[in-house]
Order: C-alpha cells, then sequence, then structure tokens
C-alpha cells in the first residue's frame, strides 16, 4: 500500500497537469487568441549537389506542420519532388528534390514557400558535387583527418627528446605552457559550438546543450581522473594517466572538430585549400606537445604509450570527418565541440593541479611564479599565432 | 454594419440587388453633367443600385481564360440629350485568392478577383461607378482619364461600410486603368485593387479577337519583393492553359502593367511582330516591334496575326519574371 501510495503522490501533479490540457484544449485559448496566420518554421539541414539535381534536407522545428508549395532556386520558379511527403509533420524531416543544372563553383539560393506565404531561403555560397558515399570518399576523408588530426599530434611528439634533456627546474615552465595551449584550445572549442549553436534549429536549445555538455564532460572527466590519478599510483604513473586525459580530452575535441571541417568540405562551405590544411597542421602540432609534457621527467618506458596517445587523440578527427561528411549534422558537431571543452578544461584544471603538488615539493608558489606564468602566457600566444594559420 | 462578408451573404446580397434592380429609383435621375456625391447608407445595408453586371464573376473563382476576353459593358441606357450612360457597381472585399497552384494570398480586390473586371464603354459615354466599400479597410478608386477633381478618388476617402458614386464622360478614348487611390498606395494595389478600363473610339476599332492582359507581381511573404509574376491573377496559368488563336485572325491586346515593387515589366511576343499603340489613345501613329516595356501603370494596346499554326510563347523579356510564372503560350489553330 504504502509503496503504491507513494507512486500515486508522484503522479498526483501530472495527473492535475494532463487535467489542465484538457480543459484549455476543450475551452480554446478564449481571450488569449491565435496568431492570424499560422506560425511555420523550418530549417535547412544539409544542401547535396548530384550531377544535374539538388537534394535539400529540411526539418521543421516550428509548432505546426508545414507544407511546401513552390520552389524557387536561383530566382527560378522550378519544379520539384518531396519524400516522403509535402506536408512536414512537427519536428519531421523531408527532402526536396530538384532536377537544376546547378554551376560549379557558384552560389546557389532555394527558397521554399508555404501556402501561407511565408518563404525559408537557404544560400550555399559555392556549389561543390557532394562526394558520394564510396571508398574514393571515404579515403579522401581518412586523409583530410589524418592530415588536419593525426599527423600533427605525432609531430608534437617529437618534442618528446628536447623535453628529455630540458632540466627537472623548467618542468613548471613547461607544464604551465601546455595548460595555456589547452586553455585556448577549449575556448576556441566553445567559440566553434555558439557558432554553431546559432545554425541549430531552435527548439533544440543549442547554448542549453553545450552548457549542459560543458559541465557533464567536465564533471566525468573529474570523477575518472579522481579514480585514476588521485589514487595511490605512483607519480609516475599519475602523470602518464594524465598523458591520456589530456589525449582523450584533445581528442574529444577532435571529434567535434572532424564533424565540423568534413561537414564544410561537404557543404563546399569552406574551400579546403592547401594552406588550410597547413594551418591546421600547424595549429594541431601544439596538441602532441601539450599530451607528452607531463611525461618528460619521468622515467618510464613511454614509447609504447605514444603510439595509442597518438591515436585517441588524432584518430577522432578521422571519425568525425566520415560522419559530418556523409551525415551532416550541426547538433552533433556542436555537441562533441562543447563535450571537448569540458574536457580540456577539466584536464587544464588537473595540470594546475599537478603544478601545485610540484610546487609543494620544491616549495615555491603556483602563479606567483615568473616561469609558471611566463608558460601560460606563451602557450595562450602560440595557440594564438598559430591559430593565424586557420583562416577558414 | 459588418465590414466582411461571406460567400453566401455575397450571393445574397447580389440576388437582392438583382431583384431591386427594375425598380431603381434613383437611376432615375441622370444628371446632365457629371457629378458624384456621397450618398446616405441605403435601408438595406447590402443593396446594391444594380444586380449582378456583365463582367461580375464569382468572387472566388477566377478564371484567366474568361477574364482574357470578359469586358463589362456595364448596364445601358440612353440620357436625355442622347448620351448613353452607363453604370457599373465595383465593390472593395477582402478576399483570400489562389495566385499559383497551392498558394493563398489574403488579397483586397473588386469584386472579388484580381485584377478586377473589365470596364468598357465609348468617348462620350457618362460612365457612373458605384462603389461600395466592403472591405475591413478604407478605400477609394482612382480612374485614369480626365474627370473633375471629386471623382479623382483622392481626397474622398470611402470607409468600411461606405459608398461613393464615381460618374464622368469617358474621355479621351484609349486604354486606362483604375485602382485604389488610398494611403499607402503601394500597399493597395500590391493587395490586388486595381483593374482595367477600356475606352474605344466612337468609330470602332477593326473587329478582332480582343484580350485584356494585366500584368502584375504577388509578395506572399510581404517583404516588398514579388515571389510571383502573373498576367491576369494566376502565375503560368496561360502557360498551362494555352490561349487559342486562329492563324490569320486579327488579335488585339489590352495590356496594362500594374507590377508593383519592380520599376517595370515588359511583353515579348514570339515568332512574331505587333503594331504597338501606346496609351491607345492614337489609331494612326504605332510602331513595329516583338517586345514592349512598360512603368508602372503605363499601357498600350498590341495587334498582330500568326501566320502559321502552333504553339508560341509570350512572356516578360526580364526572364527572372518569366522564371516566377509570366509566361504564357498562344496556340494557332489553321
Amino acid at each position: 500500500m504504502n509503496r503504491v501510495g507513494q507512486i500515486l503522490l508522484a503522479l498526483l501533479p501530472l495527473a492535475l497537469l494532463a487535467g489542465v490540457i484538457y480543459f484549455f484544449l476543450v475551452q480554446g485559448p478564449g481571450p488569449i487568441g491565435t496568431a492570424p496566420v499560422p506560425i511555420e518554421q523550418l530549417d535547412f539541414e544539409r544542401v547535396v549537389f548530384r550531377p544535374d539535381e539538388v537534394l535539400v534536407y529540411v526539418r521543421n522545428s516550428g509548432p505546426n506542420a508545414v507544407t511546401i508549395a513552390h520552389v524557387i532556386i536561383n530566382g527560378a520558379l522550378w519544379s520539384f519532388s518531396m519524400q516522403p511527403t509535402e506536408t512536414i509533420p512537427r519536428l519531421g524531416r523531408a527532402t526536396v528534390a530538384l532536377s537544376y543544372p546547378w554551376v560549379e563553383g557558384e552560389p546557389v539560393t532555394i527558397e521554399l514557400l508555404t501556402p501561407n506565404g511565408f518563404k525559408f531561403a537557404h544560400t550555399v555560397d559555392i556549389a561543390v558535387a557532394t562526394p558520394p558515399f564510396n571508398w574514393e570518399a571515404l579515403g579522401a576523408f581518412a586523409l583530410l583527418g589524418t592530415y588536419v588530426g593525426v599527423i600533427p599530434v605525432f609531430l608534437g611528439f617529437f618534442w618528446f627528446p628536447f623535453l628529455r634533456r630540458t632540466g627537472r627546474h623548467w618542468m613548471g615552465f613547461l607544464l604551465s605552457l601546455t595548460a595555456g595551449l589547452l586553455l585556448f584550445l577549449g575556448v576556441d572549442a566553445l567559440k566553434e559550438a555558439f557558432e554553431l549553436a546559432a545554425r541549430v534549429p531552435e527548439i533544440f536549445k543549442g547554448v542549453g546543450v553545450i552548457a549542459s555538455a560543458l559541465v557533464l564532460s567536465f564533471l566525468a572527466l573529474s570523477v575518472l581522473g579522481q579514480k585514476i590519478v588521485g589514487s595511490k599510483l605512483d607519480p609516475a604513473r599519475a602523470r602518464l594517466s594524465l598523458s591520456y586525459l589530456i589525449a582523450m580530452g584533445i581528442g574529444l575535441h577532435n571529434l567535434g572538430e572532424g564533424l565540423a571541417i568534413g561537414a564544410a568540405y561537404a557543404l563546399g562551405e569552406i574551400a579546403l585549400g592547401a594552406f588550410l590544411v597547413i594551418g591546421f597542421t600547424i595549429h594541431n602540432t601544439t596538441e602532441g606537445f601539450g599530451i607528452i609534457a607531463p611525461l618528460a621527467k619521468e622515467n618510464i618506458r613511454v614509447l609504447r604509450h605514444l603510439f595509442a596517445l597518438g591515436l585517441i587523440a588524432g584518430a577522432p578527427t578521422i571519425l568525425g570527418a566520415w560522419i559530418g561528411g556523409f551525415t551532416y549534422s550541426d547538433l552533433f558537431s556542436m555537441l562533441f565541440l562543447a563535450i571537448g571543452a569540458g574536457a580540456i578544461f577539466q584536464v587544464v584544471y588537473e595540470i594546475f593541479k599537478l603544478i601545485a603538488k610540484d610546487s609543494q615539493r620544491t616549495g615555491k608558489v603556483v602563479f606567483g611564479s615568473l616561469p609558471n606564468f611566463a608558460g601560460l602566457a606563451l602557450g595562450l600566444l602560440i595557440m594564438y599565432i598559430t591559430g593565424l594559420f586557420v583562416a577558414g | 454594419m459588418n465590414p466582411r462578408l461571406s460567400r453566401r451573404e455575397l450571393l445574397r446580397l447580389f440576388s437582392i440587388g438583382a431583384a431591386g434592380l427594375t425598380g431603381a429609383a434613383v437611376l432615375a435621375r441622370a444628371p446632365s453633367e457629371p457629378g458624384g456625391q456621397e450618398t446616405a447608407p441605403p435601408e438595406r445595408p447590402h443593396d446594391m443600385p444594380l444586380g449582378i453586371s456583365a463582367g461580375r464573376q464569382h468572387p472566388t473563382a477566377m478564371d484567366p481564360l474568361t477574364f482574357l476576353t470578359h469586358f463589362d459593358y456595364g448596364r445601358m441606357s440612353q440620357l436625355a440629350d442622347g448620351r448613353t450612360l452607363r453604370e457599373y457597381e465595383l465593390m472593395a472585399l477582402d478576399q483570400e485568392i489562389e495566385i499559383v497552384r497551392g498558394m493563398k494570398f489574403p488579397a483586397w480586390t473588386f469584386n472579388g478577383t484580381v485584377p478586377g473586371p473589365t470596364l468598357r464603354a465609348t468617348e462620350g459615354d457618362l460612365v457612373r461607378v458605384y462603389f461600395r466599400n466592403e472591405a475591413s479597410h478604407t478605400h477609394s478608386i482612382h480612374f485614369h482619364g480626365v474627370h473633375p477633381a471629386h471623382m479623382d478618388g483622392v481626397f474622398e476617402q470611402i470607409p468600411p461600410g461606405g459608398e461613393y458614386i464615381y460618374e464622368f464622360i469617358a474621355e479621351p478614348f484609349g486604354l486606362f486603368l483604375y485602382h485604389c487611390h488610398t494611403m499607402p498606395v503601394t500597399k493597395h494595389i500590391m493587395k490586388g485593387l486595381y483593374g482595367a478600363l477600356i475606352i474605344d473610339p466612337k468609330k470602332p476599332r477593326e473587329p478582332a479577337h480582343e484580350m485584356i492582359m494585366i500584368m502584375n507581381g504577388f509578395d506572399p511573404d510581404f517583404d516588398e519583393e514579388n515571389e510571383f509574376y502573373t498576367v491576369n491573377g494566376i502565375a503560368n496559368y496561360y502557360f498551362e492553359h494555352p490561349i487559342k488563336v486562329k492563324a490569320g485572325e486579327l488579335v488585339r491586346v489590352y495590356l496594362i502593367n500594374m507590377t508593383e515593387f519592380d520599376l517595370i515589366n515588359s511583353f515579348h511576343l514570339h515568332a512574331n511582330v505587333f503594331k504597338l499603340y501606346r496609351t491607345g489613345t492614337r489609331l494612326d501613329q504605332y510602331e513595329i516591334t516583338d517586345t514592349v516595356m512598360l512603368c508602372q501603370g503605363e499601357r498600350c494596346i498590341l495587334e498582330f496575326r500568326y501566320k502559321y499554326p502552333g504553339k508560341y510563347i509570350f512572356h516578360a523579356h526580364q526572364n527572372e519574371f518569366s522564371e516566377r510564372g509570366w509566361l504564357g503560350t498562344f496556340e494557332v489553330v489553321p
């Protein structure tokens, strides 16, 4: 009885809520009134260009079903077909297919008109043929991910011999440098996530998703870090774990970045010229440095871990490029960038803790120390300057 | 007074008007000089002095093929001085119309259609137009042509439920138009309050297959840019329903540009040339061409014959207009 009673008590407000909704539906809006024309909202998710064909993926993110009555492409009223139907239910998706002789490299503007006179427009600045799903395209995206994500991380590892020969008293500086690099990377990821949030349909509440993902990933990694780093491992193992955490945070960030780059490439929104790829490569080389810096002065056999660390940090870029390139979703790119940012901020926090521990050991202050400050500043500066190469 | 009419009410109104036609005492006094007056609201609020006039369409059923060749000559009677009196009825109505398959437009109309009925008189006739505003906004009728100041439809604004009688002598001959002249005029025209006024010369033009073509645009999302362009109100209609003409017969097109937002519109005839009579005010002066450009509110009369049977398109030579609905076909039959 008690348990049943408890459940009934929990359901009581829900039952009352259902009653209120029923009352409102039966009574009608009354003096509150309704809009003179139905409110309609459509979002463009993706535009696919095939030879003499344009496919437009749209989502109805408004409160009512939306019907497409006419399509205007580059100013011309054009015949079209729709899958599954010309009426899109609330939150439903549909594909508008136009048999249209689009011109490679020129802009394409698509306007969708509803019977109630609403017009939804979307412009693709540079129309390029969308890569079909085949081995060649998979390979191209893998190569893109490798250049942008994997190679830079491994390049950064080649600072390891240099770090080995650097005196222990430089450790605080180097760790602060790493923290600076990661701090910038985290903020950058957040910025990208917010940019995507502006494009995500309002109903999916992009900013709320970013805040939630950021906090949850920070806390989740804290729990994980507590289990590993905080346990009674010897300092060398603890630092190795920190490196893995850094690699994971960067990996999550790179997954989001890969999604965004793959999608932008597939949508023809960025001309991935040699310069941009080189820019990303330079920028992301700092990631490799960040991963190995905590290990520099530890007496462990690092070499066998380097391969794993590099893959954890870099390979998600390839995965992201595949997902982004073939099934584009702003929402997922945004989500992974936010998760990556949370993970990166957590890692920065762990690095500060490590510096603090070192400082206690050597009896120095953490933030007041000039080398630590200089390291952090240099890290931020390096990211800023290498970021200039990524002028997408 | 009910500012809006349901379809049923409107039909009822027309039948009452037709019944009251025979005893329309108001028609008895025919002033020798044109002069309009604002009338007191009649006892039966929906009663109009005339019933359904020749060009009256069912409010929702715009059929561009019928509209094309339908001219409202008005209710004719003889004045004491021998002149012909022509009486017409125009009613401002809020009416949702279809401007292209599947697209609705909340229009303001004369007699329920966009464009409104084509009024036709002969030079020298006394034209009397009973106007009644059954719409939800203030409107007026401004006729092009020669008439006294208070017949110009600018300073005399007719509120919802109000009436006005416009009266003037039809002069000079040519192709004119009428439209609402209530501020903001752009809004009142883009919503659809306009139509043609043809004044024939006393000595009629050569008999021909005559048609009215009013070029316009529609802006269903109200961003002050047209999404659709049409002739006679429905995009691509004459492309999907070709206009049949006979080879060799004289075709006369009364062409009017009522496009808002775009400065000009044009007409281009395929595989042929036409005689172009600007504004139709002279019979002896014309130009021979295949394309004519008209500013907003400008008119002309075109005459041509097709030599060879077959299908020929005509369209705005602004191709962006023709690709948004301003496209039609003549089907020339032997």
